[in-house]
């Protein structure tokens, strides 16, 4: 039998082991191209993108890959850009920060990529984009929106990062200002404002409940809560608990949403209004994990839809429903994140004339607007996109439709109160 | 205040029960074999994930299908400590299953991935989204079909430890395996039956997170280790019973401090831990006290 010492230093390991995983450092895996050569000057060009294909992010990863595959597909059915044909190498980071870094400086030390392609989410952009700062490339990224990734000394240094994606700061602007333009008499009286501790959810939410506060609306809850607990129940029952009209949910992925959905249904409590930072623009990974009936009413923050009039966008979309089958709501925003991150660095390409990532930088930083699916891209002196509009977003009947700006093209009437829970 | 304070204490009770239901299988196996089973949260969504795929492909309701779930997780259950563990052997037997533990639950993992993808899925019933209305609060009907399985599960592991010949066998391998094996006990029959039991005892626990849970993906059960290994810990290793009083206690403790801080909550489930191994180093129901039962 084993000591009771052995037995405790066993224990260690298992939790040291636990720890790791849990940290995402588990398993790296390549997928699409599984080498890279060195890059000639007619050969492909080499882009390099680390993806959350399992761990946390793994629902959006994949749903990045897609979109990156998609664009790469596009591309060099097209001919390529200046007549090289596009390789994509796509390392998993498996949600880890720690892996994203070692997985760009492999990219770019190992593979000897060309450009450079961001991760999923704030949170692992940040460590990413040092790397590619060090090595004086573009980092080209859609879904690091935080202020916090633009504020690094390495971005303020190198001014390298560019996020083809809408800023998340005032992400809920046109929501907040909605809820203000209501009568006294129908406007909600009650605000909750529950946060997963995340660089990407809580700066637009905290935003919002300025403005709403200011606007006479009482907060009744507003707590942040560890982004990664098994969970979210306690949470969910506490807000629910607050009677709250108004719920801002600053939620950092799809089962965030569904826990909180879930709480609601069994403590027989219904917001009349419900707006999440993100999730409910994940498509058919929302309806199907929160159940069609229960999407109905809420809303989240975007600056695309699958049904949006962009014809770049419906191109895409009929790609995509082509390949992957659904509807235009079901396709998750992360897509069109990533075609954007393609189609930007291609324009920027083709504008210098190479892959000189010094060029790159520069022309991307000249002001020019450039276009993608997701709409018009200029970036500020720190990447931010300057040009990219924020809209509302709401599922009505099954159906992912813009709702705000009111008045604005594209936008339909907002479903309010938010229907009650089905199921 | 006194209606959080209650609710908390209620949610945190029936919550208990749920993590009871996944962390007893772990804390058995430990108990028999001295080994930490790694792989116990993979094994939990992995169970449930056999719930979804019967009750979305077959239609079966998440409480039959545990007619099916249960001996298959067993089946997987022996195959696993027939494969990977029991070839372990030596003075690095325990860390080596450690590894080879780990390594089931990458396999695991990546069936489940390439079986399911990665979209979160939920498991739906109408008894999982309704709930009772008692003394002003609304109590989820399936926190308390998890509370009560629980339960029962527990009076039914005891049962058979302490009521039938195969639990005394299990009971004198827990307590030395040497001499169970000098009198003739098989203790590498022992040792895969217990193993397969714990495994198939996830298999409820894995349906009720499912249903209790917000979603859960190939991914989910790294979330699901550290809690259940703390749970084990602080109940006492091998201690069936102290499983469930740990998870109660836990759950309980979490919810409360919840009112006040959410991020706190956490911490305070591994501080709570922490200072009862202070006080007590073989936790609430130590294996000491549990062998010589």
């Amino acid at each position: 039998m084993m000591s009771q010492h052995a037995r405790m230093i066993a224990l260690a390991a298992a939790a040291a082991v636990a720890t790791a995983t849990v940290a995402g450092c588990g398993s790296s895996s390549t997928s699409s191209s599984p080498s890279a050569t060195s890059p000639k000057a007619a050969g492909p060009i080499v882009v390099g993108a680390s993806l959350s294909l399992t761990g946390d992010f793994s629902a959006d990863g994949q749903a990045f890959e897609r979109g990156y595959q998609l664009w790469q597909h596009d591309v060099n059915a097209a001919g390529g850009i200046l007549g090289r044909q596009v390789k994509l190498i796509v390392l998993n980071d498996a949600s880890s920060p720690t892996q994203v870094v070692s997985n760009y400086d492999k990219l770019i030390s190992t593979d000897h990529v060309n450009l450079t392609f961001g991760p999923f989410s704030s949170l692992l952009t940040t460590p990413a984009s040092a790397v590619a700062a060090r090595n004086g490339l573009a980092f080209i990224e859609g879904a690091g929106g935080a202020p916090s990734v633009f504020t690094t000394p390495a971005n303020e240094q190198a001014h390298n990062v560019f996020d083809v994606s809408l800023p998340i700061q005032d992400e809920m602007v046109p929501f907040a200002n909605w809820i203000k333009s209501l009568p006294a008499s129908k406007r909600p009286k009650s605000a909750a404002y529950p946060m997963a501790q995340d660089p990407f959810a809580d700066p637009p939410v905290q935003l919002t409940q300025q403005t709403l506060h200011q606007a006479g609306i009482t907060t009744v809850y507003s707590k942040i809560f560890p982004a990664e607990v098994p969970d979210y129940t306690p949470a969910a029952n506490n807000v629910a608990a607050s009677g709250a009209q108004i719920i801002v949910l600053g939620s950092t992925d799809v089962p965030t949403v569904g826990a909180f959905i879930k709480a609601f249904q069994q403590q027989h409590y219904t917001p009349k209004i419900f707006i999440a930072a993100a999730g409910p623009d994940q498509g058919a990974a929302f309806t199907s994990a929160v159940g069609a009936g229960n999407a109905n009413g809420m809303m989240v923050p975007n600056a695309w839809y699958g049904g949006s009039p962009n014809p770049q966008s419906q191109k895409m979309v009929a790609e995509y429903i082509a390949k992957y089958g659904g509807t235009a709501s079901d396709v998750n925003a992360d897509v069109a994140e990533a075609y954007a991150v393609g189609q930007v660095a291609a324009q920027a390409v083709k504008a210098t004339g190479g892959t000189d990532n010094k060029k790159i930088i520069s022309y991307l930083h000249s002001g020019t607007t450039l276009t993608s699916v997701q709409g018009s891209v200029k970036f500020d002196s720190l990447g931010r996109n300057g040009a990219a509009t924020t809209y509302i977003f709401q599922w009505q009947n099954g159906k992912f439709v813009q709702v705000l700006p009111v008045g604005a093209a594209g936008s339909v009437k907002i479903l309010n109160p938010k229907p009650g829970w089905v199921g | 205040m006194t209606t959080k304070l209650l609710h908390a204490v209620v949610s945190g009770v029936l919550g208990g029960g749920v993590y009871a239901l996944m962390a007893v299988g772990l804390t058995l196996i430990f108990g028999v074999l001295d080994i930490i089973n790694i792989a116990q949260g993979i094994m939990v969504i992995l169970g449930a994930y056999l719930s979804y795929a019967l009750s979305v492909h077959l239609h079966i309701g998440l409480f039959v299908g545990l007619l099916i779930t249960v001996p298959a997780m067993f089946i997987i259950g022996v195959a696993v400590q027939w494969l990977f563990i029991r070839p372990l052997s030596g003075r690095d037997r325990t860390s080596m299953s450690l590894l080879a533990c780990y390594a089931v639950a990458i396999i695991i993992e990546g069936v489940l991935y390439w079986a399911f993808g990665p979209n979160y899925v939920i498991l739906t019933a109408s008894y999982i989204t309704s709930s009772v209305h008692v003394f002003g609060f609304y109590l989820p009907y399936i926190y308390l079909y998890g509370f009560a399985m629980a339960v029962a599960l527990v009076v039914a592991l005891y049962g058979m430890l302490y009521r039938t010949k195969f639990g005394r066998a299990v009971r004198a391998t827990m307590q030395d395996r040497t001499a169970a094996l000098l009198v003739g006990i098989n203790v590498n029959r022992v040792a895969a039956l217990t193993f397969g039991i714990g495994v198939a005892v996830t298999a409820v626990g894995g349906m009720v997170y499912g249903a209790t849970s917000s979603g859960f993906n190939p991914n989910s059960g790294y979330d699901l280790i550290s809690r259940l290994l703390a749970i084990i810990i602080l109940g006492g290793l091998g201690s069936i019973g102290g499983a469930l009083a740990a998870s109660v206690l836990m759950l309980t403790l979490e919810s409360i401090v919840d009112i006040w801080s959410p991020t706190w909550a956490v911490a305070v489930f591994y501080a709570a831990l922490v200072l009862v191994l202070t006080i007590r180093p073989a936790g609430l129901f130590g294996r000491q006290a549990v062998r010589a039962q």
